[in-house]
């Protein structure tokens, strides 16, 4: 069968639209970045609710603030990079400790941006989002689930962190799937081993479940689209029912969604755990897919890194 | 005929909320005495003379807007918000303290406080946000900012000028408490603004410069800033840092530090016999 392949971004953008075709309270504000963040999809159909903020992340962040305080919901857009690092104490004070209806929308997320390198990949604003309170950090898998999340999360009260990617990458959710803020969705059962994935690391996810099944080993995938409010009881009851966890993130294995994860077993139900993700380092330049070979993100990864738990659970045993 | 401010009344009302800022802040024991008297006049011209609303219904939506930038003034805020009766004057001696809603910085939640504010440099977008929305809802509403002179040193306040002068934004009057202190010292020292007038100006507002503890032209200054069309007002005030008491002005010890018991009793005898 083939695949389709669609950034989520231009997921986002359509979400945008159809938001603005049912909402007026809908504003978007972009940071020099209108095209690239897909702003300007909405901006084409409504001008006079969207402002260009140029190059002023900070200053961005204040006014979708003040703008939400007027009854507005809010999308602040620009790379995932600028929204966390450089507008962070913005973010921190005027959405998350306000709770203001603000949706920040972070596109170019993790080193699939491939050849623009580390000042634009940002492989750390998940744990910079994360680690705020009343924040909800999304990070959508697919175009689809990219949509779906644009137009939930402007019905979800506060701020909330949307994180995006530039590249296209593979269509595996359907329409008709549930997607609910804070319910982590089951894609695959199993027994041996479950794989928590996020973003485009689901599809990887996938890929790994069918190579595993081959060597009869039965992987349990887990989308966790929602890295806050996190999903507990499945994570748990993944953890219980396999003994063994994997977590897939396309971002730093230092305090992002796998962190989240551990974060919920070392409390409840520890098992083994094996992190994919980016191991403490910068990106670095080059084709999205090579990169992800040389950081270790790919099914195979996925896949010594599940036998590597399995393991550990045996020898616990 | 135009309303004309009540000079006398506005004064009196100064003296008095000056009182409790210094009852208010040694009753907390630590807080911003210097940057809280300076403002004194700034906000007494505006609530006690020129803006609209009801302080029963504090969040009702024909309200003018009062961003507070320079969140440590917030005894400031906290006197003048109790004498306008957004809550009781009694809740003013909980400042700071476990429990309260007069947080060591303004937290949204206490009635009339617009936005939580207390690290420098965020209220000018947040004002500018509030603009937008005002005029995307077709609401006649004005949006005040007041700002200290140090925290111009921030680089976000110069990316929301920009934002106001381009989007036109007569609706917003950004204030200057211009006390010439910031924590290191004299703000000349540590990272000068002169020429402030024409900087503002060169960004595209409308500058009023004024004395700000002459409670008339803070009053008149309000007043020509929304005649103003097509640009945005600043409101340079000129004014001294822990204006009233003797002891505090221009001593920049007392930019950080609540009076003690005696200080207060000195402090108070003074701003009472003031005439
Ligand atoms: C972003 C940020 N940096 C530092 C501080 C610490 N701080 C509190 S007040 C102040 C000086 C502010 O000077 P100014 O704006 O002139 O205030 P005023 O003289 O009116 O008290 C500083 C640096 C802060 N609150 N926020
Ligand atoms: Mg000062």
């Amino acid at each position: 069968m083939e695949i389709k392949m669609k950034p989520t971004r231009d997921g986002f953008g359509e979400g945008l639209v159809e938001l603005g075709q049912t909402r007026d309270d809908i504003v978007v504000l972009s940071a020099d970045l209108t095209e690239s963040t897909r702003a300007a999809w909405f901006k084409d159909k409504f001008p006079e609710r969207f402002f260009a903020m140029g190059v002023s992340e900070q200053d961005m962040m204040g006014t979708a603030a003040g703008l939400a305080l007027s009854g507005k919901v809010v999308f602040a857009c620009t790379f995932g990079a600028f929204a966390a690092g450089r507008a962070w104490d913005q973010v921190r004070v005027s959405l998350a400790y306000m709770k203001t209806n603000v949706k920040v929308v972070g596109t170019h997320g993790g080193i699939s941006v491939g050849e623009d390198g580390p000042t634009h990949q940002a492989n750390e604003e998940l744990a910079l989002m994360r680690i705020l309170p009343n924040m909800t950090v999304i990070i959508p898998c697919d175009a689809i689930e990219a949509k779906r999340a644009a137009i939930a999360s402007a019905s979800y009260p506060g701020p909330v962190y949307l994180r995006l990617g530039r590249s296209g990458v593979p269509v595996i959710t359907k329409e008709e799937d549930i997607f609910e803020i804070g319910k982590a969705n089951l894609l695959k059962d199993g027994k041996d081993v479950a794989v928590i994935a996020c973003g485009v690391e689901v599809y990887e996810a996938l890929c790994a479940h069918e190579a595993l099944k081959k060597e009869n080993i039965s992987a349990r995938v887990i989308n966790l689209h929602t890295v806050k409010p996190i999903d507990k009881d499945l994570i748990i009851k993944a953890a219980r029912e396999t003994g063994a966890v994997v977590t897939a993130e396309e971002h730093t294995i230092v305090g992002g969604m796998g962190s989240a994860v551990s974060e919920v077993l070392s409390q409840s139900c520890p098992v083994p755990m094996e992190f994919i993700g980016v191991k403490d380092r910068f990106g670095e330049s080059g084709d999205p897919k090579e990169l992800f070979k040389l950081f270790g993100l790919t099914a195979d990864d996925i896949v010594k890194a599940a036998k590597k738990a399995i393991a550990r659970k045996n020898a616990r045993d | 005929m135009a309303k004309q401010p009540d000079i006398n009344r506005l004064k009196k009302i100064a003296k008095e909320v000056r009182i409790e800022i210094v009852k208010m802040l040694n009753c907390a024991g630590s807080g911003h005495t210097g940057g809280s008297l300076s403002m004194v006049e700034l906000l007494v011209g505006l609530y006690f003379y020129k803006f609209k609303c009801d302080p029963s219904k504090p969040l009702c939506s024909t309200r003018d807007i009062f961003v507070l930038s320079k969140g440590h003034g917030c005894p400031a805020l906290y006197a003048v918000l109790a004498k306008m009766n957004f809550f009781s004057k009694e809740e003013l001696c909980t400042l700071r303290k476990i429990g309260t809603r007069l947080q060591g910085h303004p937290q949204i939640g206490l009635p009339g406080v617009e936005i939580s504010s207390g690290s420098l440099g965020q209220g000018l977008s947040i004002a500018n946000g509030f603009a937008l929305g005002a005029r995307l809802n077709k609401d006649p509403k004005r949006v005040y900012c007041l700002m200290g002179d140090g925290e111009l040193d921030e680089g976000q306040v110069w990316e929301a000028a920009l934002t106001s002068a381009h989007y036109k934004l007569d609706n917003v009057c950004g204030i200057i408490d211009y006390n010439k202190f910031q924590i290191d010292g004299r703000v000349e020292d540590i990272k000068g603004l002169e020429p402030l007038k024409a900087k503002w100006q060169s960004f595209g507002w409308e500058v009023f410069e004024i004395d700000g503890h002459n409670v008339k032209e803070v009053a008149e200054a309000y007043d020509k800033a929304e005649k103003i069309k097509g640009k945005p007002s600043m409101v340079l005030a000129h004014t001294v840092k822990g204006k009233g008491v003797s002891f505090f002005e221009n001593k920049n010890k007392y930019h950080g530090v609540a009076p003690n018991k005696e200080e207060l009793e000195k402090a108070i005898k003074e701003l009472e016999t003031e005439k």
